[in-house]
């Protein structure tokens, strides 16, 4: 049964990423990627990390991906592109080998450490012990980065507000 | 693959590794095709979800909560990464509409 729930969220995961980089129209692409972000979180789900899961859902699935969706409308530029236009013609299959090197030399080394990473099952704790051991560890060990993660959130909103404010031009008197 | 074979074989952490080292190499070879700047941030957001599958697989296999509170942090330098990113999309397409990743090799306006 959890092979099972693996296979469909990894064809999830895959499909949805193979989207994103395939689709022609970015609203095609983003739809993709929330395709992608649920397969995630039901791997976080399938993992016992059940916090995590729901903030994938709701940060990344719910604001992020509407976020994106927010900016191809305002922009308009939701039109089709071209992917046959290649400027750079061997760009596409180098791109192409050089993911997937990395992928595989990533799969080689997890494969051969297989042993030290153990094929045991991965240990699972209780449905409520794990918001409750975040919580303890997060406000406990990390208090001071969880602290400053805010003055990142604020430094992010204003370089926002900063950035994409219309320019009001001075009239000189 | 009969069903109770699929019923036996429990998926171990290995399996969620090799998926979150072939979701990066989707990402990264999705950056390096694409030239539509907001699909390259989306490919920038397939990497780090492969790198937070790791982080959780490992996390819960070793039975420490750190690493689920590295994808925390992950997940919210993440969100102000987005913003950012996308306000300098915005100002950027706003002056020249349709441009590509390509147009903006100068630093310039």
């Amino acid at each position: 049964m959890e092979l099972v729930v693996f296979i469909l969220a990894s064809v999830m995961v895959v499909a949805g990423a193979v989207g994103v980089i395939v689709r022609s129209q970015p609203v095609h692409a983003a739809l993709s990627l929330v395709l992608t972000l649920f397969g995630v979180a039901v791997h976080f789900v399938a993992l016992g990390a059940h916090f995590l899961a729901a903030v994938q859902v709701i940060v990344y699935a719910g604001a992020i991906v509407v976020l994106f969706l927010f900016v191809i409308m305002l922009l308009g530029v939701d039109k089709s592109e071209d992917l046959s236009i290649e400027p750079f013609p061997i760009q596409r299959p180098v791109a192409v080998a050089v993911g997937a090197a990395v992928a595989g030399l990533v799969i080689a080394a997890v494969v051969r450490a297989r042993d030290t990473i153990s094929e045991g099952v991965p240990l699972r704790a209780d449905d409520d012990e794990n918001v409750r051991a975040l919580a303890r560890n997060l406000f406990q060990d990390h208090v001071f980065a969880f602290e400053f993660t805010s003055i990142l959130l604020i430094v992010a909103i204003a370089g926002t507000v900063l950035l994409t404010r219309k320019e009001h031009r001075k009239v000189d008197p | 693959m009969s069903a109770s074979i699929l019923g036996a074989v429990v998926p171990t952490t290995t399996y969620y590794l090799i998926l979150g080292a072939v979701l990066f190499g989707i990402g990264a070879t999705g950056l390096m095709v694409r030239r539509n700047p907001l699909i390259m941030f989306m490919c920038v957001e397939l990497m780090l979800n492969a790198v937070n599958l790791t982080f959780v697989a490992l996390a819960v296999r070793f039975g420490n909560i750190d690493g689920q509170t590295a994808v925390f942090f992950v997940m919210v330098v993440a969100a102000a990464e987005v913003v950012v990113g996308l306000g300098i999309i915005i100002s950027i397409l706003k002056r020249r509409p349709g441009v590509t990743a390509d147009d903006l090799a100068e630093l310039k306006g």
